[in-house]
């Protein structure tokens, strides 16, 4: 008979296994998937994580599109990340990143049609201000009220969708749009917009904004006492009350950053590859960010590596959208199952198999 | 703004028809949480369960099936989440996250086809020359089966968790897997069991949705349903009949919203489509205020078990 038997300490080889194993069995079911579907499985999974990087006719389009995703992905499971190792749930960065993009897009057309260099600083500042002000709320509904902080961020999501509509078709729209809805595009406004710095690259300063999160974050988890009380707080919560961590502290400190950052990358992407806010602009970044945070272990360093891996998804999900008639929903699913195969085959990190024979 | 134009009693026939997909996932969701599993794939079972019971309707043209349809995919799913969770004792609200954003794609994946297609009509319940009675027969005889099911249902869960063997069973698993184990109990069965049920109920309840309230399909069509339900679970304190109560609540919020965009109220659209969601979290930050234990948790509540014995 088999069973699970706990592992004395986690499985070093299997920490870094798991993500690889999730990515090869998410092939493997992905390309039934597409089989199902009618599609050839070996051409749709080429197409998808190999064509956008290696094919030459269209490498030089999907390359910097590749930064282009992966930036606001990273950013914002950078920050959920340090909150998950924490055990406080924000699940709401979809809101916190539309309202990171309104604020940061309003501060920059308030200003409109001035040119000054502090413009783009100022509405990052706003852009990190509103996503952080909207994870606020539910780290202070939680610290103060004791309210699961995980439904009333989602709900929040909900809240800032409804706001975003209202945005673009009120107060932001743009007044010389003909009556469309939407605000005036940033990319046409110089001060205000977020290029791409190096020519074909893909790299504006979300990009950079995400490498120096990665940076700071492996840093703080692991040099600082404030990373150390973050994954204390998480592993053994009454080790971190006794050691005098502040529960309170860290739901507000862990919310606020995580928010702050969506904001960041609600902000990087409306000035930037989005260029306007618009009632569709959001498209799912702070959910598919949650399944970077986990890809990538909750590890700085693998979430840059997951977030490249989940933006290629996007990208290969578009062209085998284009090249194959692959609906994109099939890439959602996708996505999905790999978070599926990822938290099942982490049962091996802590947990062995054993064979029982006989009578025990 | 004109209230004279809406019928109160038209109003309560409404808000009951409006908070059936709630009271379904939210109840199949407490007898999750009482066996001390925290599923919060709410959202991702419902709208399997409305893609599944939409296609079983339109392809069998009986609006009866669709329900069992919707039932059996929103369960489908939620064995993946009691795979996971109980077999290879995954975090159980990551799974649970898991849940929803693979329901949302896989949703609209076979919807694809179905856009814009009208489901068979659900029809009323005949009670003949009661639901002639004014206002009283609109507001109690004028429903279709579900409606009535789904009071039916919480009574019926109210009882077991109460009075029968069955409920003390699941309540002793989620209040203390240890102890249930001991006695005997096979926590890792019942656990599946109730999560099951809670997967058939919200697969209902999504079905609910797109065969009833709306009618039709579209991408993302339970808008936060499972989300809701969820919340209305902790409103309840994890007893049955508050469930009712919460979802009326949130059900007449929904109506009443609807009907004021509908008259042209002078606040915009945007702000009503939120104030559902709005005076969820109000409620649920007035219900959680309590001190510790007041809240009513099951003990064990997303705790997963292993034997080690």
């Amino acid at each position: 008979m088999i069973r699970l038997e706990k592992r004395p300490t986690p499985s070093k080889f299997w920490q870094i296994a798991t993500p690889i194993v999730a990515v090869v069995l998410t092939m493997i079911a992905g390309g039934i998937m597409f089989a199902i579907l009618g599609k050839n499985p070996v051409e749709a999974i080429r197409t998808i994580f190999w064509d956008p990087l290696f094919n030459p006719d269209f490498a030089a389009y999907s390359r910097p599109q590749l930064l282009v995703k992966a930036g606001p992905l990273i950013l914002i499971a950078v920050g959920l990340s340090l909150g998950f190792r924490a055990g406080i749930w924000n699940i709401g960065a979809e809101g916190q990143y539309i309202m990171g993009a309104i604020f940061g897009a309003g501060a920059g057309l308030a200003f409109y049609p001035l040119e000054a260099w502090y413009i783009f600083p100022l509405m990052v500042i706003a852009g990190a201000f509103g996503g952080w002000l909207w994870a606020m709320i539910p780290a202070l509904l939680k610290t103060h009220f004791n309210t699961n902080e995980i439904l009333v961020s989602l709900l929040m999501v909900y809240i800032a969708q409804n706001i975003l509509a209202s945005m673009s078709l009120g107060l932001l729209r743009n007044p010389e749009g003909s009556g469309f809805p939407g605000s005036r595009n940033l990319s046409q406004y110089p001060a205000a917009s977020n290029p791409e710095l190096i020519a074909g690259t893909g790299m504006h300063w979300g990009v950079v904004a995400a490498f120096v999160a990665v940076i700071a974050a492996y840093i703080l988890l692991q040099r600082h006492i404030l990373g150390f009380q973050i994954k204390l707080a998480g592993q053994a919560p009454r080790a971190a009350r006794f050691h005098g961590v502040s529960p309170t502290a860290l739901v507000l400190l862990c919310m606020g950053i995580s928010g702050a950052l969506a904001g960041l990358a609600g902000l990087f992407e409306v000035s930037g590859p989005a260029g306007q806010i618009s009632i569709d602009f959001n498209v799912g970044y702070g959910f598919t960010a949650i399944i970077v945070a986990f890809l990538g272990r909750l590890n700085p360093v693998g979430i840059l590596l997951a977030g490249l891996l989940m933006a290629l998804t996007y990208i290969g999900g578009e062209l085998a959208q284009f090249m194959l008639g692959l609906p994109s929903a099939a890439i959602q699913a996708f996505q999905g199952m790999l978070l599926f195969f990822l938290l099942a085959v982490d049962l091996l990190t802590n947990y062995r198999f054993r064979l029982f024979t006989g009578v025990k | 703004m004109d209230f004279g134009s809406i019928n109160p009693f038209v109003l309560v026939a409404s808000l009951m028809v409006a908070s059936v997909p709630i009271i379904l996932a939210a109840i199949g969701e407490l007898v999750v949480e009482k066996a001390g599993v925290l599923n919060l794939g709410v959202e991702g079972m419902m709208i399997m369960g409305a893609i599944c019971g939409f296609v079983t309707a339109v392809e069998t043209s009986n609006p009866y099936l669709g329900f069992v349809g919707g039932a059996a995919g929103g369960a489908a799913l939620s064995l993946i989440f009691a795979f996971l969770t109980q077999s290879l004792l995954a975090n159980q609200v990551a799974t649970g996250l898991a849940l929803t954003l693979f329901g949302l794609g896989l949703s609209s994946l076979i919807g694809q086809s179905y856009v814009g297609i009208k489901p068979p009509l659900t029809p009323e319940v005949p009670f003949g020359p009661l639901a002639d009675i004014p206002g009283l027969g609109v507001v109690l005889f004028q429903h279709d089966w579900v409606v009535y099911f789904s009071i039916l249902l919480i009574a019926a869960v109210a009882w077991v968790l109460k009075k029968a063997r069955l409920g003390l069973i699941l309540r002793a698993v989620g209040e203390n897997h240890e102890a249930a184990h001991a006695l005997g109990y096979k926590v890792q069965r019942i656990r599946l069991l109730a999560i099951l049920f809670g997967g058939a109920m919200a697969g209902m309840g999504g079905a609910y949705i797109s065969l009833v309230r709306v009618p039709q399909w579209t991408d993302g069509i339970t808008a936060g349903a499972g989300w809701i339900a969820l919340a209305i679970v902790v409103f309840a304190s994890w007893k049955p009949w508050r469930v009712l109560v919460g979802a009326y609540l949130f059900g007449g919020i929904t109506v009443l919203q609807l009907n004021l965009q509908a008259a042209g109220s002078s606040i915009p659209v945007e702000y009503l489509s939120m104030s559902p969601y709005l005076i969820t979290i109000v409620v649920l930050v007035i219900m959680s205020s309590g001190k510790g234990r007041a809240l009513n948790a099951p003990a064990a509540l997303g705790q997963n078990f292993h034997a080690s014995r």
